[in-house]
């Protein structure tokens, strides 16, 4: 089985502008307050397409080891 | 697919507020809801709703830069998305706003002559007479039209260039508004932010 992959921020480099709440399509990923987007890891499938979204670059997808 | 909500279509409201200006400057002054309501959302509501839903210069970014997908999706140099760049483009911009502000106040105590003009970039004057007719409205409401319309269009040719190079919406990692409207969330939620 492969490792489960999902998105984490940069939050000193976000810019809290949203690109990413737009395309995720499960809704994993919100702007706290305004501050920087958070990532839900539960409901996150990994796909990248925040990371290849965000124009900071700030969104990584990682693998849980 | 996502169903739309009203908002989604606030893209319309940019070309409409650029086209207007085009005709008649004095249209530049509906520009200032722009401006004031993503600072009373980020103040009384601490979040920014205006960015993330309301903007239509943002949407028009990414409804345009999706359509001109063949010129890559490059990610922006790490400098133009840095916080010393964002918050140095918020204090020249500043700058240059209180700098129009003083004009239009020049023009209301009548030390200076209205100038039927924008300036793009901050330097290059654009002749825009054709948009007003001297004495429709005290000399003032028209300057501060002119220079605030310069202002609006310089940003979104900055925007229009940035979305072309790198990602659609590249401008609003440096968006003036933007970085106030993140930088007053941060302040008021400070204890949360500790605290995560």
């Amino acid at each position: 089985m492969s490792p489960k992959k999902y998105a984490s921020v940069d939050r000193s480099r976000c810019a809290s502008c949203g690109e990413c709440t737009r395309v995720c399509p499960k809704g994993a990923i919100n702007v706290f307050y305004g501050c920087f987007a958070a990532v839900n890891i539960e409901n996150c499938i990994g796909c990248g397409k925040c990371a290849r979204a965000c124009p900071a670059g700030c969104i990584k997808v990682n693998s849980f080891r | 697919m996502k169903s739309k909500y009203w908002y989604d279509y606030l893209w319309i409201w940019s070309i409409v507020y650029f086209s207007l200006g085009f005709f008649n400057i004095l249209f530049a002054w509906l520009g200032m809801i722009d401006f004031f309501v993503p600072i009373i959302i980020a103040v009384f509501a601490g979040n920014k709703w205006f960015c993330n839903r309301l903007c239509g210069r943002g949407q028009l970014f990414s409804k345009l830069g999706g359509a001109l997908k063949f010129f890559g999706n490059r990610q922006a140099p790490r400098w133009l998305v840095s916080k010393w760049f964002r918050y140095g483009f918020l204090a020249f911009f500043l700058a240059m706003f209180l700098n129009m502000i003083f004009q239009t106040y020049l023009v209301a105590s009548k030390a200076r002559t209205l100038n039927e003009a924008i300036k793009l970039f901050w330097t290059f004057e654009v002749p825009w007479r054709w948009t007003y007719k001297a004495g429709t409205v005290p000399d003032w409401i028209a300057q501060f039209s002119f220079g605030f319309y310069g202002l609006m269009l310089t940003s979104m040719l900055i925007g229009l260039v940035v979305m072309v190079l790198y990602k659609p919406r590249t401008w609003c990692v440096f968006c003036p508004m933007g970085t106030m409207t993140q930088s007053i969330c941060k302040l008021k939620h400070r204890s949360n932010l500790n605290k995560k």
